[in-house]
């Protein structure tokens, strides 16, 4: 196991994720923040009140349970059971400028599965992707607009986001899949 | 760090008698998740897709089965729709070879109500499909029961320690049966209540308090669940009149100024207003008849989600 990032390197690497969201941002742009369950939601949280501290008004924040639209669903990957839990979003998002947050960005399929996720729910006028973590190691056609950290992993190597309000801690590990 | 995610492995669900607490938790938790899915413009998600879902009704339903069938539809599942009026069941084919014959056109998961007790649990021998027991007999109604204390923990918090009622005909009462497995593994203290009459035989086996005086404990009660008189299942006269029954067990706005200003007050439907509660009652602010109604839709597509689940992790096993 090695720590690509610590505490304190998590902290500057969402800042530098901010200002490049910020820079990017218009204020008439009808923003809202989705997290992924649930790292996603924790980094979103997080986005969310520097974003509003910035700009000075409200952001509209929600979490988006993705299960449902895994495409693994029936034969995880990972071999544990999904656990359906709850998508909670209490705006509009039709019309809205959607940044969609996640925190490792690896297969692409947690994405393809967040946007058909969100198109059930209506119909954004954009949405953009930010990640903590890009591992590479891609198997569908997306990227991100706002990525933290590049790191080009193996493909039997699990990048892992560890973060305070979920894990006690805050850092960025890479292990080997065999040491799990 | 979170704890280890528990693993659901049921692709049966015939009644609750045998599930544990935390099977329970599991369920209600899953149904969280899909309460959201109808309060959308798009009100489907994608689990089900490709699966058949086929609604075998052999008694009247009208709750029940058309929670069922929009369940079923907001997972995309395609859905047959089976009665017994204008089926080969008329013609003399067994059940188990009308289930097979339906199996053979591919049906994934077979929902059933029947009369006779234990129909789902022979249909779940005898078939692949998974089997959920929509009603069967005096059995069990394991959905209704979950949607129940689903209600409960959504309105109250939790069951732990909240003393529950069940009044009426206890004796002819699958819901009656799956509430008592669930409200006491959840921790809650049920208490039936009807006349002596109205009791299932061996109720001293049950983990529950009997009384025939609805006056006697209307007081102390958090929940109280209004059961229908089921005219249709009784042979002879379990009490003298109608207004005599009224008289000692409905719930009436005179009986609500004695219980717990809070009090819950349930009814699985359907109501027979002004027999076993009065319409103020049921229309009333402490009512949560129509919740109960709304929170159905999600924990039967929690069910049909997870006996399918439990499916095709023993198929990718196997």
């Amino acid at each position: 196991m090695k720590t690509l990032l610590n505490a304190e390197q998590i902290h500057a690497t969402i800042e530098k994720l901010f200002n490049n969201i910020v820079a990017n941002v218009s204020p008439e742009s009808n923003l809202a923040v989705i997290g992924i369950r649930s790292r996603g939601e924790i980094l979103a949280n997080r986005l969310t009140r520097k974003l509003e501290e910035r700009l000075g008004y409200k952001i509209p924040c929600g979490t988006l349970d993705i299960t449902l639209y895994r495409d693994d669903l029936h034969a995880p990957r990972s071999g544990a059971q999904p656990t359906v839990r709850t998508t909670e979003i209490e705006f509009d998002v039709n019309d809205k400028f959607i940044l969609l947050v996640d925190d490792v960005l690896h297969t692409g399929r947690s994405v393809r599965a967040a946007m058909d996720a969100l198109t059930d729910l209506g119909r954004p006028r954009a949405v953009r992707l930010a990640v903590l973590v890009d591992r590479g190691e891609r198997e569908l056609p997306i990227r991100a607009d706002y990525v933290g950290l590049r790191v080009e992993a193996d493909a039997n190597e699990l990048v892992k986001v560890h973060l305070v309000e979920e894990d006690d801690v805050d850092q960025v590990i890479i292990e080997h899949a065999d040491d799990v | 760090m979170k704890k280890n995610a528990f693993q659901w492995t049921r692709k049966h669900l015939i009644g609750l008698r045998d599930l544990s607490r935390e099977e329970l938790e599991f369920i209600l938790d899953t149904a969280e998740g899909f309460e959201e899915i109808s309060t959308r413009s798009i009100k489907k998600a994608p689990p089900l897709r490709g699966k058949v879902v086929v609604n075998m009704f052999f008694e009247d339903s009208t709750r029940t089965r058309n929670s069922f069938t929009l369940a079923a539809g907001r997972l995309s599942a395609d859905v047959i729709e089976f009665t017994k009026k204008s089926s080969a069941v008329n013609k003399g084919e067994t059940l188990v070879d009308t289930a097979r014959n339906l199996e053979a056109m591919g049906v994934d998961i077979v929902v059933i109500r029947h009369s006779a007790g234990g129909a789902p649990a022979l249909l779940s021998r005898s078939i692949n499909a998974c089997v959920v027991n929509a009603g069967d007999g005096y059995h069990e109604h394991p959905t209704q029961a979950l949607l129940d204390v689903y209600t409960i923990r959504q309105v109250r918090g939790r069951l732990d320690g909240l003393k529950i009622g069940i009044v009426g005909d206890i004796a002819h009462s699958r819901v009656a049966r799956s509430n008592i497995y669930a409200m006491t593994k959840l921790g809650a203290e049920v208490t039936l209540i009807g006349p002596p009459t109205l009791m299932p035989p061996r109720v001293r086996d049950l983990p529950v308090r009997v009384s025939s005086r609805l006056d006697d404990v209307l007081e102390e009660l958090d929940v109280i669940n209004m059961l229908r008189i089921q005219f249709e299942r009784m042979g002879g006269n379990p009490f003298p009149s109608v207004r005599e029954y009224s008289h000692f067990f409905a719930l009436t706005v005179e009986r609500m100024k004695r219980a717990k200003p809070d009090i819950t007050v349930m009814h699985p439907g359907p109501m027979n207003r002004g027999v076993e509660i009065e319409s103020e009652v049921a229309d009333g602010p402490n009512s949560v008849i129509l919740k109960q109604v709304a929170n159905g839709l999600a924990i039967r597509m929690a069910v049909l989600f997870l006996v399918n689940q439990a499916a095709m992790q023993t198929d990718v096993k196997s």
